[in-house]
């Protein structure tokens, strides 16, 4: 079971490789709390990874260790066959908390996004500009963070993100707090910007549903502390998909149960645990 | 309460206080109008005085050393605030070697610092600048301290994944943040810049409000001093209704109580 997350090939192809990656945080008193612990985890290059597990499970920290703001106790990871050192700069971040500059109007937020890789301001406004669009923002450029909704915020995040071109998208519950229709409409945006040039994902959720909906694999992570993977299920579903209609196909309804029956073990042992 | 109606009673109240002032001060109901005028003039008077002084050429100049002194105490205690509160903020061992000394030195009074700063800098407008710098330095310097090491982390972190470097982080994280900590307190800190060089004045010098206050008292002046401080009212008032415009310019950005999301 300890290699499920592990491809059978060639470890520089892969777009981002965990290997028996443990992750502690020093609790008051000299003591530790080890998150999550041997945990094997390949994405390759165009691949849609989801990771579901209960809460507490340290899903959230696994992607913080990909994308370089947490640095592992032990293991190893690398970044297209490179260790990785400091933050990822081959990688975007969406945070499930609001992580836009309140003090800058959308445009503003997802133009700055070019700062750092140089592009001159009329440039980086322009090309933002084509970025709200596909976002379905185009009115909305003067707008700021707190004039827009949970799922318009998003967006702007989402644009943020894209407009560098980065090779690997790290996604930390992104829909987390918004409603179950915006969450199938977010989805389905994703996936159409996903398509156009697929990108290695890593989508962190806690909705099965969701995971399965948008995923080519599906990765069950225990009940913390120390959590592991204890699932990996390919996702042989179709592509394009619509994430509200392809929950009604029976082979979602199979795959579902079959994951379900693995994750609900994990979920009344966080429980039984006590609960979060 | 509609907007007129809430204006109405508002004048009403000041009517009604100007109305018990006169009345007492007039009518011989708690003594003598002679005596009692003498510690509480009478609205009349101080409303002639005051029509008097801004008609006449003196009071312009006052106000205008006193105005001079605010602003200038304003803008060198915020400059030094902003520098040295976001110096402290990004590092930490300094922080903590000077922490006790700042404390200390925000403990003190303030006005008993004047007569020395009178000493140093003499009685001319420095060493009301100096007194007002001393207030409004610590008020932003404390304000941009906590509004640096208070940025969201989410923030921060997202702009660290987007390639962002020290300096963009200044420019487009501290800085914003800070600043909307230094206006949350900028009223504050304007009102201190003012109360710096009126003290000062009315501790020794030779021109400015808090001199002509002080120049009225000393000649048993009541109706003087309360047409200067009348005036002195007005003054702050205005300041602080350019401030208001200043801050919504600037923190547009911000969710305004009761506005609606879309």
């Amino acid at each position: 079971m300890s290699r499920q997350g592990l491809g059978q090939h060639d470890s520089a192809a892969d777009a981002v490789r965990l290997e028996a990656v443990a992750i502690a945080f020093a609790l008051k008193g000299g003591r530790r709390y080890v998150a999550v612990e041997g945990i094997d985890l390949a994405v390759e290059p165009g691949e849609f990874v989801a990771v579901v597990g209960p809460t507490g499970s340290g899903k959230s920290t696994l992607l913080n260790a990909a994308a370089g703001l947490l640095r592992p106790a032990d293991g190893r990871v690398t970044v297209f066959g490179t260790p990785l050192q400091g933050l990822n700069g081959r990688a975007g971040y969406l945070f499930q908390a609001d992580a836009l500059m309140p003090w800058k109007t959308a445009l503003d937020n997802i133009a700055v996004a070019l700062e750092p890789q140089g592009v001159r301001r009329a440039e980086a406004l322009s090309r933002a500009r084509d970025w709200l669009a596909r976002v379905g923002l185009a009115n909305f450029s003067d707008r700021y963070p707190h004039m827009l909704s949970g799922g318009q915020r998003k967006r702007v995040a989402l644009a943020q993100m894209l407009i560098r071109d980065p090779e690997i998208l790290l996604m930390d519950e992104p829909f987390g707090p918004l409603d179950a229709q915006t969450r199938q409409i977010m989805g389905n945006l994703l996936l159409d910007l996903w398509a156009a040039d697929r990108k290695a994902v890593i989508f962190v959720t806690h909705d099965l549903e969701e995971a399965i909906a948008l995923s080519d694999r599906v990765i069950v992570l225990s009940a913390g502390p120390a959590a592991r993977i204890v699932g990996c299920y390919p996702v042989p579903l179709a592509r394009p998909r619509d994430t509200s209609e392809i929950r009604l196909d029976p082979q979602f309804h199979a795959l579902y149960q079959q994951i379900w029956t693995c994750l609900r073990v994990e979920v009344s042992r966080a429980y039984a645990d006590g609960p979060a | 309460m509609n907007r007129l109606g809430l204006l109405a009673l508002q004048i009403l109240v000041g009517l009604a206080g100007f109305a018990i002032w006169h009345v007492l001060t007039v009518y011989p109901i708690l003594g003598a109008p002679k005596q009692i005028q003498f510690f509480f003039s009478t609205p009349v008077d101080v409303l002639a005085r005051t029509w008097a002084e801004i008609t006449g050429p003196e009071i312009w100049g006052h106000l205008w050393i006193t105005l001079q002194e605010t602003v200038l105490a304003f803008v060198f205690g915020a400059a030094g605030g902003i520098a040295f509160g976001f110096l402290f903020a990004r590092n930490r061992l300094l922080a903590a070697v000077f922490d006790p000394y700042i404390k200390a030195a925000n403990a003190l009074p303030r006005v008993v610092l004047a007569p020395i700063f009178a000493l140093w800098f003499g009685l001319g407008i420095w060493s009301k600048v100096a007194l007002g710098f001393t207030l409004v330095f610590f008020i932003v310097f404390f304000n941009i301290f906590q509004g640096v090491r208070e940025v969201s982390p989410v923030v921060l972190d997202n702009a660290r994944m987007l390639g962002m470097n020290e300096r963009g982080l200044l420019r487009h994280v501290y800085w914003p943040s800070a600043l909307t900590w230094m206006f949350s307190s900028l009223h504050t800190a304007v009102g201190f810049a003012l109360v710096g060089a009126v003290v000062g004045e009315y501790l020794g010098s030779s021109a400015g409000l808090g001199y002509k206050i002080h120049e009225a008292e000393s000649v048993f002046d009541v109706t003087g001093v309360f047409s200067g401080m009348l005036i002195l009212t007005v003054f702050v008032l205005v300041i602080d209704t350019l401030v208001t415009l200043i801050e919504n310019r600037l923190l547009v950005w911000r969710p305004q109580a009761g506005s609606a999301r879309t």
